[in-house]
């Protein structure tokens, strides 16, 4: 096998686990609340903003930068889900993606109006690997590890903890759970705030690697969507494991062609496949 | 003859006249607000039922380039490139429309593999740069006036086609409003299975909207070109321009025939108003506004400016006389 094709697929394994984690909380929120945020990209977005300006600007250590921007994330989640997600609850779906897709438009646009079109770089340079003649992005190894890491600690909080199984248990049936005494708010407010979490989880993982603008939710965001819908909306496993095989399409590709042609691969594919598995590729 | 009429009329008589007497500046924002209100227009006619397309930008981005591409590299008319791209427009609308429909792919999962089509659309247009010139975008080659090019650097004639546009929009909804189409295409968004029980073929009821959506779309996209004379991928196809679409329309309201006309005029004159108060310092303002515009508009008013207020009409109308049955109120 050819080495730089080899280096390609596994650059892209490694990014594949930013967007499992993506993935994972777009997922969680799905399959406990049941609304698709069209605006979760820019959320990612608002949290890379939030470590660019407390560690290039502002000089806070990394860790704790992180750390800032996670919680702070996580809060924006819970605010979205006051005011935006909450007084839509019971219109149709369509309505509920329409709302968070006016989110996506003011959060791009304040953003712009707030920080300029400007590629801000967060400057922490991190050592390429060589490994076997091959190079390996450190800040993707690290994104992926952290990644994989993250999504192992939420399936044991959801596995092991009341609150998790509570989480669980509405997402099967959201009318019986409150018979059994769980209060659905708390429960989507914890929700939100994870999945908020997960999103500043990313942000940072992602901050590592590309420049923040008000646009790069553009970027990921339908590839988040796709990836979602891939494993099947709200199936957590199936989810995780779309984000690879559609990474693993954009790297063959874009090795074969260039980057923009192999997301079109990438999109083409996943419209012939819900033609063929229309409710994702893992539905039983 | 009846008031409305009488309405009709005069707002007609001012259409023709408004050349005359307005700068160009604002013959040029006129213009565009019929140009877009058609394209909305085109988008409400399957949105209405409920079909909430993603993918118009891809139609759009079609109808724009395929014109364009045909005239700066065979000299070929776009009197020929239009229809080719409305062809082509079609041909992928029944591509992606045909197993939507059959496979019942709906909702959620219609929306965002409708979102998909436009990224498709986008990407190949920014991937093809050596064609299309990519993300630089694209200028047709000028010629003057000229028919044949259908070129005219007189704002005068594009006014003039975009009326009679608007006009072809708003009577295709109109067509498709009284037609027995309307009933069957109700039926299917309220309950698909019950629809095609009671012996309507639902299949062909959604293809045929979504054909007559997209090709409307396509030609709305195509003048668009024409009259800007400069194509960028974002500006006319991908996601940016079909949340565009799907916004101004139900900001609108995409139950009435003027719904989606209104939304494009407050959202033009929104966006232009804003502009020229806070200058190119503040970019990113106006749509900043926008954006919660049209979160509460989502939230508050989930019919769109018009729907409301035709549903406060019809309730006052309803208190003034309380035997008239409820008509006409739809959900």
């Amino acid at each position: 096998m050819d080495i730089y094709l080899l280096e390609a697929i596994i650059n892209r394994i490694l990014l594949g686990g930013v967007l499992a984690l993506l993935a994972l909380g777009l997922n969680l929120i799905f399959g406990v609340i049941d609304v698709v945020w069209i605006a979760y990209a820019d959320i990612v977005m608002c949290g890379m903003y939030a470590l660019y300006f407390l560690y290039a600007e502002y000089g806070v250590p990394l860790p704790v930068a992180c750390l800032i921007a996670i919680i702070g994330v996580s809060i924006l989640g819970v605010v979205v889900h006051l005011l935006i997600i909450a007084p839509v609850l019971n219109s149709p779906p369509l309505n509920q993606l329409l709302a968070t897709g006016g989110l996506l438009f003011f959060l791009q646009s304040f953003a712009t109006l707030l920080f300029g079109t400007d590629f801000r770089n967060i400057g922490v340079r991190l050592p390429i690997l060589e490994f076997a003649t091959m190079y390996i992005s450190f800040a993707r190894l690290i994104a992926f590890m952290v990644g994989l890491i993250g999504a192992v600690v939420l399936y044991l909080f959801l596995k092991r903890t009341y609150i998790g199984t509570a989480i669980r248990a509405i997402a099967q049936d959201r009318d019986i759970v409150g018979l059994m005494g769980v209060d659905q708010r708390r429960i989507y407010l914890v929700t939100s705030a994870i999945g908020g979490a997960l999103a500043g989880l990313a942000a940072c993982l992602l901050a590592l690697q590309y420049d923040v603008h008000p646009f790069i939710g553009n970027t990921f965001g339908p590839v988040i969507f796709m990836i979602c819908v891939l494993g099947g909306l709200g199936n957590m496993i199936g989810g995780f494991a779309a984000s690879f095989i559609i990474s693993q399409i954009i790297a063959i590709g874009g090795y074969y062609s260039n980057t923009e042609w192999s997301y079109v691969l990438a999109f083409t594919f996943f419209i012939v496949l819900m033609f063929i598995r229309p409710r994702g590729l893992f539905a039983r | 003859m009846t008031f409305n009429r009488v309405l009709t009329l005069i707002g007609l008589a001012i259409l023709i006249a408004l050349p005359t007497f307005i700068p160009p500046y604002f013959l040029h924002l006129v213009i565009q607000i019929l140009l877009w209100a058609f394209i909305y227009t085109a988008w409400a006619l399957m949105g209405r039922f409920g079909f909430v397309s993603f993918g118009h930008g891809a139609f759009m981005g079609i109808g724009a380039y395929v014109p364009a591409l045909l005239w700066n590299y065979y000299d070929l008319t776009p009197w020929i490139g239009i229809p080719l791209s409305l062809g082509i427009s079609v041909l992928l609308a029944i591509i992606i429309g045909y197993p939507c429909f059959r496979l019942k792919v709906v909702g959620h999962y219609f929306a965002l593999v409708t979102l998909a089509l436009s990224q498709v659309v986008l990407l190949s247009l920014v991937a093809a740069r050596d064609v299309t010139g990519g993300s630089l975008g694209f200028t047709q080659k000028t010629v003057g006036h000229s028919w044949y090019a259908l070129q005219f650097p007189d704002k005068g004639y594009f006014y003039g086609i975009a009326v009679v546009l608007w006009l072809i929009g708003l009577l295709a909804w109109q067509r498709i409003d009284h037609g027995i189409s309307r009933e069957a295409l109700e039926a299917i968004s309220e309950d698909e299975d019950a629809a095609a029980a009671v012996g309507i073929n639902v299949l062909r009821e959604k293809l045929r909207v979504t054909v007559i959506s997209a090709a409307l779309t396509a030609l709305g996209g195509a003048i668009y070109g024409q009259y800007i004379m400069y194509l960028n991928p974002e500006t006319v196809s991908g996601i940016a321009v079909s949340l565009q679409i799907v916004f101004a329309s139900i900001a609108g309201g995409v139950y009435s025939l003027l719904g989606p006309t209104v939304g494009s005029l407050l959202t033009l004159s929104l966006t232009e108003g804003l502009r020229v108060w806070f200058g190119a310092n503040f970019i990113g303002a106006a749509n900043t506004i926008y954006g919660i515009l049209l979160v509460l508009c989502i939230i508050f008013m989930p019919q769109g400016i018009v729907g409301t207020i035709e549903g406060i009409k019809a309730r006052r109308r309803r208190m003034a006389k309380p035997s008239a049955a409820p008509s006409n109120v739809r959900t």
